[in-house]
């Protein structure tokens, strides 16, 4: 059976030319599908060459196939809004997949194991297991079944460092006594129960570096398993997601102004309630639908900045005929997306294409930074602490240096907002009482209606 | 499958490497969608799943084999569907680009 162990290396070799082609077809729109078509392709040969392998029975692994595909199909079919608690779960799978494949090897094992093995396989099991409790309290906490409130109490790092450094204790226990194996569930119980703790102390605000986070995590122990079974090509996919998530935490924890250090802890989501200080009331300047119309119309060049709270509201189809309505007027209109906007990594902009937008109006904070000083209109909806420049300018600030949409440096600036009331993270927005701030009172989807009935309604 | 320590730790090292490089030129535009889809690739998993359930060492291989073999393939199914569906969405003003 030599000749066809060699055409199942050849599939698994083919099929990681296609997974890396297809993460470098995703670089743009324009190829990005073709990216999912290789990764398809690829996966298929995988499987159909591990299935060739001689002396298989085929029985469980058809059920578990066929069950795996009806759960699968409707968890490919979530309303967009849902995609991070999806993402979310998808991980929880992923890494309960690896964390029962990495049990059941260690039994199948034991007692002889050899070190690097047994250190590989306690990496692949403890990343697993709290991946997959962490994973199911993001999923919860973004579904809102759970609640999104952070609960932090005195001690918390210290604990949670502590019960991490048990279950690698035990590891270390086991890398030296491979025999000892009653420990061995205590190293996947223990684990369980700190994925729980590290994701209570973490708020809603917080949870796109928790999602990426948990992905590099899902990938990391999909790579330790590729070690324990030998194979290079479940190496190289775990390596490349881990990567991925890597990636994309850094670029949160970045867009929060948290360091990566900070986040690696899970200390993340505690500055929530810093500065409630002086809230004596200020006058702001609000205007009605019409007002707002009228300026829109007489603008030149508009930018739109939306927030979670847009999406929140079902406002983005909304959204999508403002825009017509004023590209249709000749007005140039662009979105400006903070890396945060959303719960996840790129949602916001998964949200206003799905209201078909335009993917090249959609512009990187970086990217349109440097045009609000020419702007006319900056129109925010449903957004708050990505547009506060106290982050630029206050050093007493909770959120002081954390990146943000300069919106404040556009002729005119139009707030959609429900109330006065602070925004997710607490902090005052000076934004808000600045003079060329006009306050739009009212929920985001009524409110963009009224101005596009205005602005349709007057020109026929 | 035989692979040994030092060579294991090298294609883990070229591959990350090699998954920095290319993920980085992914346009935010798409990280929703790349996370969907490096999650379905790493469902990938599934394989050593379905060699563990296919030899059927012992009751617990099959066991528990069967439940990673029904998780991973969600992922592999759900994942792909999800990309696709988010990736259609995205289309651009026309062909004029500003």
């Amino acid at each position: 059976m030599i000749v066809g162990e060699h055409i199942i290396e050849i599939t698994y070799l083919i099929a990681t030319a296609l997974f890396i082609l297809s993460l470098k077809w995703l670089s743009s729109p324009a190829t990005a599908r073709r990216g999912v078509w290789a990764g398809e392709l690829g996966m298929l040969l995988a499987i159909v060459g591990t299935l060739m392998h001689h002396g298989l029975t085929y029985r469980w692994v058809a059920i578990g196939l066929v069950l795996g595909t009806i759960i699968g199909v409707p968890l490919g079919k979530v309303a967009m809004t849902a995609v991070p608690q999806r993402t979310a779960l998808s991980h929880a799978f992923g890494a309960l997949c690896v964390t029962l494949v990495g049990t059941t090897e260690f039994y199948l094992r034991a007692p002889d194991v050899p070190g690097f093995m047994m250190g590989v396989l306690s990496l692949e099991v403890i990343l697993g297991a709290l991946t997959f409790t962490g994973s199911l309290m993001a999923a919860g906490k973004l579904q809102e079944v759970l609640p999104q409130r952070p609960i932090t109490y005195k001690g918390q790092n210290f604990v949670n460092l502590g019960i991490l450094a048990i279950a690698i204790g035990i590891a270390a226990t086991l890398v030296m006594h491979p025999e000892k194996m009653y420990l061995f569930p205590f190293m996947i119980i223990i684990p369980l129960f700190f994925g729980v703790m590290m994701i209570i102390p973490i708020g809603g605000a917080d949870m796109p570096t928790v999602i990426s986070l948990l992905n590099s995590y899902a990938g990391l122990s999909a790579a330790a398993m590729g070690f324990v079974l030998g194979s290079k090509l479940l190496i190289i996919a775990g390596a490349l997601d881990g990567a991925s998530g890597f990636i994309l935490s850094v670029n949160m924890s970045k867009a929060m102004n948290r360091s990566f250090s900070n986040v690696l802890f899970g200390a993340f989501g505690q500055e929530q309630k810093s500065a409630a200080g002086a809230q004596e009331a200020r006058p702001v300047r609000s205007a009605s639908p019409e007002e707002a119309a009228g300026i829109l119309a007489a603008a030149s060049k508009v930018v739109i900045v939306p927030g979670y709270g847009m999406a929140v509201a079902q406002a983005q189809h909304k959204v999508r005929e403002l825009y017509d309505a004023l590209t249709k007027k000749g007005v140039d209109v662009k979105f400006g997306i903070h890396p945060v906007a959303g719960r996840m990594p790129g949602h916001m902009n998964v949200l206003l294409a799905e209201a078909d937008i335009p993917y090249d109006k959609l512009l990187e904070m970086d990217d349109i930074n440097g045009d609000f000083p020419q702007t006319d209109v900056a129109l925010i909806i449903g957004a708050n602490d990505v547009t506060n420049p106290a982050a630029r300018e206050d050093k007493g600030s909770p959120i002081y240096g954390m990146p943000i949409l300069d919106v404040d440096k556009a002729h005119t600036v139009m707030v959609i907002k429900r109330s006065m009331a602070a925004g997710f993270a607490g902090i005052e927005n000076p934004l808000y009482y600045m003079d060329k701030t006009l306050m739009l009172f009212g929920d985001a989807r009524n409110f963009v209606g009224s101005i596009v009935r205005e602005l349709t309604g007057s020109h026929g | 499958m035989n692979l040994d320590l030092l060579t294991g730790l090298y294609v883990f090292m070229l591959a990350a490497f090699i998954g920095f490089e290319v993920i980085r030129r992914v346009s935010p535009l798409l990280h929703t969608p790349l996370m969907s889809l490096t999650n379905a690739l790493d469902a990938i998993a599934v394989v050593g799943a379905i060699i563990l359930v296919g030899e059927g060492k012992s009751t617990l291989a099959t066991i528990l084999g069967t439940i990673a073999i029904v998780a991973a393939t969600s992922n592999i199914v759900g994942g792909f569907i999800i990309t696709d569906r988010m990736l259609k969405m995205f289309k651009t003003s026309g062909p004029r680009k500003p």
